[in-house]
């Protein structure tokens, strides 16, 4: 088993901590996993985007030519990275924000309303995690308790505030 | 038989390498007798710096290691992390310290580096055969200003104590002068006053002795006495610049 | 010991703590900074000290000045950083004093850019130092592997009394992997120093004697007398420091040459070449300087092409073609400027030099 995904969106919208809460999630469940950020000297408003690689054997790449899911949060990230999605994968797109769905038709689109349904939930800023409960139902990679965890030690000290709504979010497509 | 005099074991018993009428060998004495009187030879750790003073390990009792040019403050302040209890010192030149280690000095006074930098203002390079300093004179003849240093070709003279005293973690600056034994004496007293301060740990310490170059000023060393006694201190106020409450 | 996900710079940084670092200097330069962000609250929760130096000229004096007082010391930057410690470098390999650096390298030349790069190559394994210097040169592919090479790199600094590098690049210093982290061994009470680095200066109430830490030697003939010192120790260290791993040369038409984040894209171009039924082998050197000639015998009969696959204009090149002596044709995969290429690109090109060294 070898799935390749790539996060993408703005900065500040949160696609790179999803992706590292999928990476933990499955190291912990015992998986190999490789999480690469684009870096570069914007720190929110820019362009931001990762890649995570997760396999039960080790990874040798952690760079991808193409990726079984991609997740876009924003609209320059759908017109820029959605011809790397490989035939018959997944594409997930940010509905709120995106006003277009994609030109791919051999491909699996799932649109998520994250930032409306975050709102809905008390937080817009967990937008990243409603988004993050639809990629687990759909795609199964990585357990729910896992990842609950994952958002539990995330959000505790000063964060603990946020807790609440970030697990409302995780629920929103799981229950 | 009552012995009235000897040599500081502070200092090792061979001659040293600098010329006849060179300061270096009265600022090393004066070092190394305060770091003795109170007990320090044992717990000193000093730095030198490139210029003819690179040679002080030589002669110096203590603890020794060289550094590359200028960089003797930073040095200074890694060894400082590693021994918080010893004494630490850098010995600099002009050259060394107010040309190409001036970042490294303005930024060990500025973090308030619980070390001492012995300054050896002689206006001129030494080791290198007498080229221009940023402290030469206005005026002043050297193998690189050999009408004299105007103020056109190379700006004023970089005064030292006067930049450092500005910076608020260096808490003692003093300027002193070896022309005359009342003056060593004086010199020697600073010297002491540093190493007590450094010892309270109270912040940056730093001590700027005007020297005579007799060799690259061309004077003979009565002469060049004289030079340090007129033309630096006239330039170079022979000063305290900064001291800490209680010292 | 547990598996924890960790950015490979701040593995690095953590890995250095362990092996007992007491000190930490370091300037901000992309893409490194998680280190000494790190360092600078986790060292002296460790006992050690961290200084945010004004420069990599002073960073790697006070690096100096602690290592030469007995102090375990590591020191991060990345390349146009690395090129200004130079100074030091030369300096502290003559002075004898250990020290680990790790270069975080990016492209160049100049300011260059901040993505990956491996065009510090030359400026690693031949340096910018005057003098005989030579500097053992380690690169890792993964951030377990860094963080284990760190770990150990400070014994090896100690051994030969020289300076010891450790190139990673942007990629690694970046990403995160799972990474187990070595046990905590922690810092040589000043007490002790000389016990292990009778050299060090430390005050002469500590030690026999007296300690200098020196480098001008005016008579000739004692500085040549150090240079053969020096040079028989790294004559030792060309033996005992070689390492490299390899995979299918037994075999292999395409041998890569590749080091770092290029060999983990030399592997996977591989699998995509053996679907396209094209035998490729991986040599890849862990120990750039002293670099793995003796990998290069095991290459088998099938060999038609040796590739030198690197972040740079070819700058291992020369060593690989060094280590080949004619006899295989040897061919270059390169980007440079912080470009990587893609594992199908890299396939491509090296299906290309097959049939090429074929004609």
């Amino acid at each position: 088993m070898k799935k390749k995904l790539f996060f993408a969106g703005a900065g500040g919208q949160g696609a790179l901590a999803i992706g590292q809460m999928i990476a933990k999630a499955a190291m912990d469940e015992g998986l190999e996993v490789t999480w690469l950020p684009s870096y570069g000297p914007e720190m929110r408003g820019g362009t931001a985007n990762c890649t995570v690689v997760v396999s039960d054997r080790p990874i040798s790449c952690p760079l991808i030519n193409d990726a079984d899911v991609l997740v876009v949060m924003n609209l320059p990230s759908l017109t820029k990275f959605q011809s790397m999605v490989v035939p018959g994968g997944t594409l997930f797109i940010n509905s709120s924000l995106v006003p277009e769905t994609s030109n791919r038709d051999d491909i699996k689109v799932i649109e998520v309303p994250a930032n409306e349904k975050a709102s809905e939930l008390g937080n817009e800023r967990a937008s990243n995690i409603v988004m993050l409960s639809a990629i687990l139902k759909e795609t199964g990679i990585v357990r729910e308790e896992t990842v609950r965890h994952e958002i539990e030690k995330t959000f505790s000290g000063r964060k603990a505030k946020f807790l609440p709504a970030n697990l409302a979010a995780l629920k929103s497509y799981l229950d | 038989m009552k012995t009235v005099f000897e040599p500081t074991k502070g200092m090792i018993p061979v001659d040293t390498s600098y010329c006849p009428g060179c300061g270096h060998g009265i600022a090393h004495r004066i070092i190394m007798e305060c770091l003795e009187e109170r007990g320090s030879l044992g717990n000193t750790i000093g730095v030198v710096p490139i210029g003819c003073s690179i040679n002080a390990h030589h002669f110096m009792n203590v603890d020794m290691c060289e550094s590359t040019h200028g960089r003797a403050p930073a040095i200074a302040a890694g060894i400082r992390r590693v021994h918080p209890d010893q004494v630490v010192f850098t010995y600099q030149g002009d050259g060394d310290l107010a040309s190409i280690g001036t970042a490294e000095i303005i930024h060990a006074a500025h973090r308030g580096e619980k070390f001492t930098t012995f300054f050896i203002n002689n206006a001129i390079y030494g080791m290198t055969g007498g080229q221009m300093a940023p402290t030469t004179l206005i005026g002043q003849k050297t193998t690189t200003s050999i009408y004299g240093r105007t103020v056109e070709q190379a700006g004023l003279p970089l005064r030292m104590c006067e930049i450092l005293s500005q910076i608020d973690c260096a808490v003692f600056v003093e300027r002193v002068i070896l022309n005359n034994p009342a003056n060593v004496r004086k010199a020697k007293a600073v010297v002491k006053k540093a190493l007590d301060i450094q010892d309270a740990r109270l912040g940056f310490t730093f001590v700027e002795f005007l020297s005579a170059c007799p060799t690259n000023w061309g004077l003979a060393p009565n002469d060049a006495i004289k030079f340090v006694e007129k033309n630096m201190a006239d330039y170079y106020p022979v000063r305290n610049f900064k001291t800490p409450e209680g010292f | 010991m547990s598996r924890i996900l960790m950015k490979g710079n701040e593995a690095f940084a953590e890995a250095a703590i362990r092996a007992g670092v007491k000190c930490y200097f370091g300037y901000p330069i992309t893409p490194q900074n998680e280190i000494p962000e790190y360092m600078s609250h986790a060292l002296p929760e460790a006992g050690g000290a961290f200084i945010q130096a004004e420069s990599e000229l002073a960073a790697i004096s006070m690096a100096y000045g602690a290592a030469a007082s007995g102090g375990r010391v590591f020191i991060s930057t990345s390349s146009p950083g690395l090129a200004l410690m130079q100074e030091g470098i030369g300096f502290i390999a003559s002075c004898e004093v250990p020290l680990v650096i790790l270069n975080v390298s990016r492209g160049g030349p100049g300011v260059g850019g901040i993505q990956p790069g491996q065009a510090d190559y030359l400026q690693v394994t031949r340096g910018g130092y005057n003098g005989d210097v030579k500097v053992p040169v380690f690169a890792p592919s993964s951030i377990q592997e860094c963080a284990n090479l760190i770990y150990e790199c400070f014994d090896i600094a100690e051994k030969y009394r020289n300076p010891v590098v450790i190139l990673a690049d942007g990629m690694l210093g970046q990403m995160m992997e799972p990474v187990e982290l070595p046990e905590a061994k922690g810092i040589t009470p000043v007490e002790k120093i000389n016990e292990v680095k009778p050299w060090a200066i430390t005050g002469t109430d500590y030690h026999e004697g007296r300690n200098v830490v020196y480098s001008l030697r005016l008579d000739p003939q004692a500085l040549e007398d150090h240079v053969n010192d020096m040079f028989a120790r790294y004559a030792e260290a060309e033996k005992e420091l070689v390492r490299w791993t390899d995979q299918g040369l037994d075999d292999a038409e395409i041998v890569f040459v590749a080091f770092g984040t290029t060999s983990r894209l030399c592997a996977e171009a591989s699998e995509i070449l053996a679907e396209r039924g094209i035998k490729a082998g991986l040599i890849r050197p862990i120990s750039l300087w002293p670099f793995p000639d003796a990998a290069f015998d095991k290459i088998g009969p099938n060999a038609k092409v040796v590739i030198s696959t690197e972040l740079s204009m070819g700058q291992m090149l020369f060593d690989v073609k060094n280590a080949v002596r004619g006899r295989w044709p040897v061919a270059l995969i390169n980007r440079t400027g912080g470009m990587v290429p893609s594992s199908i690109e890299i396939a491509d090109r090296a299906e290309k030099a097959l049939k090429e060294a074929g004609k």
